[in-house]
């Protein structure tokens, strides 16, 4: 295999670039109530790492000093971080759109029956992991009993208006293969989705976003005890798109680590494989015009971007019609 | 060669096109016309090819289509029923000759 960085170099792309700073990707620590099967940051209940207040206000002060549109916070489970809603509360008292990447699951926890409400009051977006509309490979991928509880996070959601139309609250969800292949097309399947969610559960949401599995963390390690690594990362190399290199997320976004460090996306937080040096390099010394235009580290990962339709945090990068 | 059938021959498939390519485009470009989207999805195709591969009993071509109709959406539900029709129309296909045994010895018996 070619190793990615040559592959972009020998198309003409000797440095990949970002362009923007348009997104503001928060990972508010690795702490889950899951601990799924591909997760590339190998989460879970005992992960210790969460981002503390320090951060978090640093975190505010650069999306309000550098008018940042649009803030993304995930995890692990972000809803766990102690500091979540406060940060939440703060974010939705400047002029951006919040989005948090939430697992469903968490909103059964104790403690966190209350986020569905939170979340409509604060006019969140919501991208919800929910990777088949059927229970056994939800349960396999995810932990048993996740299916069942997602469903009954999806209805409260519902109720509150969340993926209904002309509500104005947006329910993503997001698909991720059970195993070591690639997503389908994300049109068809969406219309799959919305047919079947609706048919067998009346169920609604909004879009769904098709992510492919990094050949990283807890899914490497899958992909390795079951012999599926190498033909596996011979699918992505064969399946480089050259169209999708210039939508790449990385382009557009920064990821700020439980810690407070800055990364070029979640995946390179995963690897720790930090911004190019020379670069400001922590939340605390966020400086917008040196990072737009900033080039990008790149590993052999990168080809689970750019393989057929692309793939990043918002979905497959190839839009059709 | 240790086996007739080797998992990683399957990736070696352009190989065929060494000798006469023409022969192999030709192929590849029906091929890829006929599989893509069309009057049924990339999955039901999928489905049907993986049908075929059970009645043609090609280790290859199930492993392909396993692989295929998991990309194309599909679960182990709709590939089991996609299963027993191959099996089904195998079943028929059989039985189905039972009627020449029925008409010959219609033909030969008193």
């Amino acid at each position: 295999m070619v190793p990615f960085a040559r592959k972009l170099a020998q198309l003409g792309f000797p440095d990949l670039t970002a362009e923007a700073v348009n997104t503001l990707q928060v990972n508010l620590g690795w702490r889950c109530n899951q601990a799924c099967r591909h997760c590339h940051l190998a989460a879970g209940p005992d992960r210790p790492e969460q981002m503390g207040q320090a951060a978090i206000d640093a975190v505010i002060d650069a999306v309000a000093r550098w008018s940042i549109p649009v803030v993304d916070l995930t995890g692990g489970s972000p809803e766990i971080n102690p500091h979540f809603e406060y940060l939440v509360q703060r974010l939705s008292q400047l002029d951006v759109h919040l989005l948090v990447r939430c697992n469903l699951t968490i909103l059964l926890e104790p403690d966190h029956e209350h986020l569905p409400e939170f979340f409509r009051d604060h006019r969140v977006e919501l991208v919800c992991s929910l990777p088949y509309f059927q229970k056994d490979p939800v349960d396999r991928l995810r932990g048993p009993g996740v299916f069942r509880k997602s469903l009954e996070a999806l209805r409260r959601l519902n109720r509150l208006g969340y993926g209904r139309e002309d509500s104005n609250l947006e329910l993503h969800l997001m698909y991720n293969p059970a195993g070591a292949y690639l997503p389908p097309d994300q049109g068809p399947l969406e219309d799959r989705f919305q047919q079947e969610l609706k048919k067998r559960y009346d169920i609604d949401f909004n879009r769904l976003y098709t992510l492919l599995n990094m050949p990283i963390g807890r899914f490497k390690e899958y992909l390795e005890k079951s012999s599926n690594y190498e033909r596996y990362m011979g699918k992505l190399a064969a399946g480089f798109n050259p169209d999708i290199v210039s939508a790449l997320m990385c382009r557009n976004l920064i990821s700020v680590s439980w810690e407070g460090r800055l990364f070029d996306c979640d995946f390179n937080q995963a690897l720790n494989l930090p911004l190019a040096a020379g670069l400001p390099q922590t939340i605390w010394d966020f400086d917008l015009p040196a990072l737009s235009h900033r080039p990008i580290n790149l590993g052999d990962h990168c080809y689970g971007c750019t393989a057929a339709a692309g793939s990043s945090c918002g979905g497959c990068l190839m839009k059709k019609g | 060669m240790s086996h007739y059938y080797e998992e990683n021959d399957l990736e070696r498939f352009s190989e065929i096109g060494k000798h006469r390519p023409e022969l192999f485009d030709y192929f590849m470009n029906y091929y890829q016309g006929v599989m893509a989207a069309g009057a049924l999805t990339v999955r039901e195709k999928a489905l049907m090819a993986l049908a075929v591969a059970h009645a043609v009993q090609c280790p290859y071509c199930i492993d392909a289509y396993t692989r295929a109709a998991l990309s194309a959406g599909s679960n182990m539900e709709e590939m089991t029923e996609a299963m027993h029709v191959a099996a089904v129309i195998r079943g028929g296909a059989t039985l189905i000759h039972g009627i020449q045994v029925h008409n010959t010895v219609e033909k030969i018996t008193i």
